[in-house]
């Protein structure tokens, strides 16, 4: 306990310092914060409850729009906002624009998670690779449909609502960083309160024999379309600030990105490992690293990569990092090992 | 009139439609895999008919060019990818396929542009009923050549050595096996002939339509949906339902118009997903 401690207080600390040590990387870490964000609430939908999402992205691009509307509606027309695309006539005083991005933020939560409650019911009755189909249509179809209204920009974009001038010139890197490190805080503690409590358990017993869980008793419906509503609640938060920091939303490239933001958060809790508390930070840091390396010095090859990436780690590393560990470390996680029937069947291999 | 016209369209670009998913059911049924590359095989077969033309050949030739490639492109996926992933979670295969999706849409991109192209047949139009309905010869010619090859696969899978192997393979693979089967070939053979189809289709889409690197998605989406409407090994079905999707997506196109055409074939997956749903949740089952 502890260790544990420890380790918390230094990732702490070092979150706390690493804008100002790195000072040339602020939105690169904002973006890592993001990525952690994302592939935390795949893993409560994928790796725990046993249904592989690829809609996700659904929620995220909702809360991105949601938070730049609200940030932009609250005080000038939006029509008008986005209909002068690029040039200004309307600028946000600091006051305006950060009770706009406060309120925005709530309302990108809020909302994807109603929105997750309402669509859940329906969509939550599929299994398996049905549900998979089923939300990576529903995530396409949401960017489709948004590229075709007017009001929030349709093809042309949305720029949300510059950052407003204040004296220092860094201010604008570190206020994002500090919004995507608090909530990724929030995130995760919030979540490992829930995986400590019984409903965990519920959600891997949805994940290991949904029959079986619903012939136990537990109302299988009801904590499947919660849990997707915690997905959902804080997918539209991370959303909201990736708005904010991008400064500008295209409705297939950026908000309902499934191509990209869609297949990373899966890729990212696969390869640190399904259904575990750290896979998910582990796996984001180890593909943002990778990612941003190949984004730089691969420029133009960057997808062949990913798609390369994608189908050597799904085939060859399904369990992940974390899985790794726990097959060659179980004691670490807990786990009674008798020792002669392990060396058993090593020998049997 | 326009309802005829939408009609006429729609259900030439359904006949298309099916082929593809005609193919898609194949790998389904037999290895129980879902190909999101499915489309992007689509795009490939398509690019080989456009260079054909662009190198002065009639892309009609495609139809007999493109599959014969495509075929070993299938083979050598399946040999690099899909035979490590026949017999694992069907998760597994979506995702493995949806990384050689992005991979294949990439290399294109590299290889063709990202221009829209389109191979001019030069097969000029037929006007019907006081040239009110306007149809290409293309789209006729397109739809002819689709029935020709399904029929043609249809008798094929009947009648020959190969056709029973991977018939019996999709009933049961282990009892195949032990009856002397090989499956590892059978599985490479459906995957062959499924790319095949998609490069037949895909020519015919080049000459009918236009073709993008990044177009591939919705034509998995498309065959994803028929197959599961019409359900496996039932080839009438998929025709039907291929042909009904074709006239849903020009009537969207001309009431909803052409910016939400991609966007309304997406909800209708989610549509018929949650209308299937609910109509077995009644009798307490769920989607298999």
């Amino acid at each position: 306990m502890n260790k544990n401690i420890i380790l918390y207080g230094a990732i702490l600390i070092f979150g706390i310092a690493a804008p100002f040590i790195f000072p040339a990387f602020k939105v690169q870490l904002s973006i890592l914060c993001i990525l952690i964000i994302l592939a935390i609430t795949w893993n409560v939908q994928g790796g725990e409850m046993g249904y592989n999402t690829f809609g996700n992205i659904l929620f995220y691009g909702l809360g991105m729009y949601l938070c730049a509307s609200v940030q932009v509606g609250m005080f000038f027309p939006l029509g008008e906002w986005t209909e002068g695309g690029g040039e200004k006539t309307f600028v946000h005083t600091p006051a305006q624009f950060f009770q706009g991005f406060a309120v925005g933020l709530a309302v990108a939560a809020v909302v994807p998670a109603i929105v997750a409650g309402l669509i859940g019911y329906s969509i939550l009755g599929l299994r398996g690779h049905y549900f998979a189909i089923c939300t990576l249509g529903l995530g396409v179809a949401a960017g489709e449909i948004s590229g075709g209204i007017e009001i929030i920009g349709a093809g042309q974009g949305f720029t949300t609502p510059p950052f407003p001038n204040v004296d220092r010139l860094e201010a604008r890197g570190e206020f994002f960083y500090f919004c995507s490190f608090i909530v990724l805080v929030f995130t995760f503690l919030a979540v490992k309160a829930i995986y400590s409590t019984r409903f965990k358990l519920v959600l891997n017993a949805i994940r290991d024999n949904e029959d079986k869980a619903e012939a136990m008793g537990i109302q299988t419906m009801k904590y499947k379309i919660i849990g997707w509503m915690i997905s959902a609640f804080f997918c539209g938060l991370a959303g909201g600030i990736m708005g904010g920091l991008v400064g500008y939303i295209d409705s297939t490239d950026v908000a309902f990105d499934g191509r990209e933001m869609g297949v990373f958060m899966v890729l990212m809790a696969i390869l640190g490992g399904k259904g575990t508390l750290w896979g998910p930070v582990i796996g984001a840091t180890l593909f943002h690293i990778f990612k941003e390396g190949f984004w730089t010095f691969f420029l133009g090859w960057q997808y062949v990569a990913l798609g390369v990436l994608i189908v050597v780690i799904v085939i060859y590393f399904p369990e992940g990092i974390m899985g790794w560990l726990r097959e060659k470390y179980p004691e670490r996680f807990g786990e009674v090992v008798d020792e002669a029937d392990r060396k058993a069947q090593v020998t049997l291999k | 009139m326009l309802t005829l016209q939408a009609v006429l369209d729609g259900l030439l670009l359904g006949i298309l439609f099916a082929l593809i998913a005609y193919g898609m059911a194949l790998q389904w049924g037999v290895m129980n895999i879902i190909n999101i590359a499915q489309g992007d095989l689509v795009i490939l077969g398509g690019y080989i008919a456009y260079f054909m033309y662009l190198y002065g050949i009639h892309p009609a030739w495609g139809v007999i060019v493109s599959p014969i490639i495509m075929y070993f492109v299938g083979v050598i996926i399946y040999k690099l990818v899909i035979n490590k992933v026949v017999d694992r979670d069907l998760f597994i295969s979506i995702l493995a396929t949806f990384g050689i999706s992005i991979l294949f849409m990439q290399l294109m991109n590299f290889a063709f542009g990202a221009d829209v192209v389109l191979a001019n047949s030069g097969y000029g139009t037929t006007m019907l009923f006081d040239n009110s309905v306007t149809l290409p010869n293309s789209k006729i010619f397109s739809a002819f050549i689709s029935i020709v090859f399904a029929i043609g696969l249809v008798i094929y899978m009947k009648k020959s050595k190969l056709g029973r192997a991977i018939r019996a393979t999709a009933q049961n693979a282990r009892a195949a096996k032990i009856l002397g089967v090989d499956t590892e070939k059978v599985y490479a053979a459906t995957f062959g002939i499924n790319a095949a189809l998609c490069g037949v289709a895909g020519a015919l889409i080049s000459i009918t339509f236009t073709i993008h690197p990044y177009m591939g998605l919705p034509y998995t989406i498309r065959s994803f949906m028929i197959v599961i409407v019409a359900g496996l090994g039932n080839l009438p079905g998929v025709a039907m339902s291929g042909m009904g999707l074709g006239v849903f997506e020009e009537f969207a196109d001309y009431i909803l118009g052409t910016e939400f055409r991609i966007g309304s074939v997406f909800l209708l997956l989610v549509l018929i997903l949650v209308y299937r749903r609910f109509k077995l949740s009644r009798k307490r089952e769920y989607l298999k």
